[in-house]
């Protein structure tokens, strides 16, 4: 049984996401998505420092460092883009407007809690728009490793470390799973299919609960 | 009526020690490169102003504007979301060193708190942060069966702000993502002041366009080309440069 890539979870979480569903893809790793919609569907996709419907990145050599993304990556204009400030970008997000917002986690809690933005006390502290993005968005989706490098589970009871939000997460994509957050439970919906039930609990925090089917994991070679 | 200065310098000649300063931009995308060098320049030639509060999305990246500010030990407190950038050292060592303070708020909260201190509301309340470390001591209220936390209002006496086009009536328009900030913080301000790209007969820019209209600007200096900090920090500029 081999464990999906980054790569792999970002293609899986892509499916989900309908034609003409408005997106918030977090910093890093959760942009990759973008790269892996569906042939016929076309997401429009919102960043916060105030832009919906951007492209991709340019050539190296074409930025315009005016047109850049929540990240400060350079992107391009699209047929239908459209700028705002930042107050309006924060309604769209707050305002329930989004449809989906994907984020990386450093913990996710069986009652949708989320710990993303801070490792403790250490250092700078820097939020940016994790705390604005859990609420709001009618999904919010993470995308993780299952485990943490030491092998520590990262679904879990309750996150240890500080909270970017209370109970907002509705469905996680790991390297080994799809999870749904239901009524303060992790409902497995899909799993690799040379895991078993047993393994795959093992390597998570809290009890996974079943809601008829399990469908295999089933990623394309990326 | 005519709102433009003479240059720079008479752009920031009203900025006092203490005052809370809003800086436009979002990382370097309307980041008002010359008015901050401005300030930096009347700080080293007459010791004025110091100890300002400091409103942007960020902590500067590098060593040229809102970082080679902070450089210069001008700012005693940084009021941001994300102090974090390619190249932070400047702010990390002196908040690391308690030499400067931060408070941080999330991005979205920053935004309307500038934006209801423009708009006459004290406070307001926001899903934003309830449960975290964030919203500690904040006043919660449940509306329609969710908990929502108080936020208040940010003012400052002064905006530096970035835009494209604007007349001497102070209409502004914006370039693409660099509007950000700029208008809220043109709204919030006493003072705010706009280094423009672009500075046109009124009636040149369309009605229809104009995004912050001249009543929430107080001066406007033509600043043709402007420097992107993007483009500087590749070039590891350093702002004042080091006398050889």
């Amino acid at each position: 049984m081999t464990k999906l890539t980054s790569t792999q979870i970002a293609w899986r979480a892509a499916q989900d996401i309908d034609d003409g569903a408005y997106v918030n893809l977090g910093i890093g790793f959760p942009e990759m998505v973008a790269k892996f919609q569906p042939p016929g569907r076309q997401a429009i996709f919102h960043t916060e420092n105030g832009i919906l419907g951007f492209g991709e990145a340019p050539a190296p050599g074409l930025e315009d460092w005016d047109l850049i993304n929540a990240g400060k990556k350079a992107v391009t204009l699209k047929p239908g883009t459209a700028f705002f400030h930042h107050a309006d970008s924060f309604a769209m997000v707050r305002g329930g407007h989004l449809d989906v917002a994907i984020l990386g986690a450093y913990e996710v809690a069986e009652n949708g809690d989320l710990a993303n933005w801070s490792t403790g006390p250490k250092g700078v502290p820097a939020v940016g728009g994790a705390m604005d993005l859990v609420h709001g968005a009618k999904r919010v989706a993470v995308i993780t490793e299952h485990v943490t490098k030491d092998g520590k589970p990262k679904l879990v009871q309750k996150c240890a470390l500080p909270l970017t939000g209370v109970g907002c997460v509705t469905r996680v994509y790991t390297s080994l799973a799809v999870v749904d957050i239901q009524d303060g439970h992790f409902v497995l919906r899909e799993k690799l299919a040379g895991l078993s039930f047993d393994e795959l609990q093992s390597l998570t925090g809290a009890t996974l609960h079943l809601d008829g089917d399990v469908a295999d994991l089933i990623v394309p070679e990326l | 009526m005519d709102k433009t200065l003479p240059d720079l310098a008479a752009a920031v000649a009203g900025i006092e020690d203490g005052m809370t300063v809003m800086i436009g931009g979002f990382g370097g995308s309307g980041a008002p490169i010359e008015l901050i060098h401005a300030l930096i320049d009347r700080h080293i030639a007459t010791g004025h102003p110091t100890n300002l509060t400091v409103v942007n999305n960020n902590a500067g990246n590098g060593h040229v504007g809102l970082a080679a500010l902070i450089e210069q030990g001008i700012v005693a407190k940084l009021i941001c979301s994300f102090p974090r950038s390619a190249d932070p050292r400047v702010f990390t060592d002196l908040y690391l060193a308690g030499k400067i303070e931060l408070e941080l708020v999330p991005q979205g909260t920053l935004a309307e708190r500038i934006r209801a201190g423009g708009a006459g509301i004290p406070a307001f309340y926001t899903p934003t942060s309830y449960g975290t470390d964030l919203a500690r001591g904040k006043k919660i209220e449940e509306f329609e069966g969710r908990p929502y936390v108080q936020e208040r209002w940010l003012k400052a006496d002064y905006a530096l702000v970035k835009a494209d086009k604007g007349d001497r009536l102070g209409n502004l328009t914006y370039r693409m993502a660099a509007r950000n900030f700029g208008p809220l913080m043109c709204m919030a301000a006493k003072t705010a002041i706009v280094q423009v790209s672009q500075l046109v007969e009124p009636g040149t820019i369309d009605p229809e366009t104009v995004i912050t209209p001249g009543i929430f600007v107080q001066g406007l200096v033509e600043v043709a080309n402007p420097a992107q900090e993007e483009d500087l920090n590749r070039a590891n500029a350093v702002y004042p440069e080091p006398v050889q």
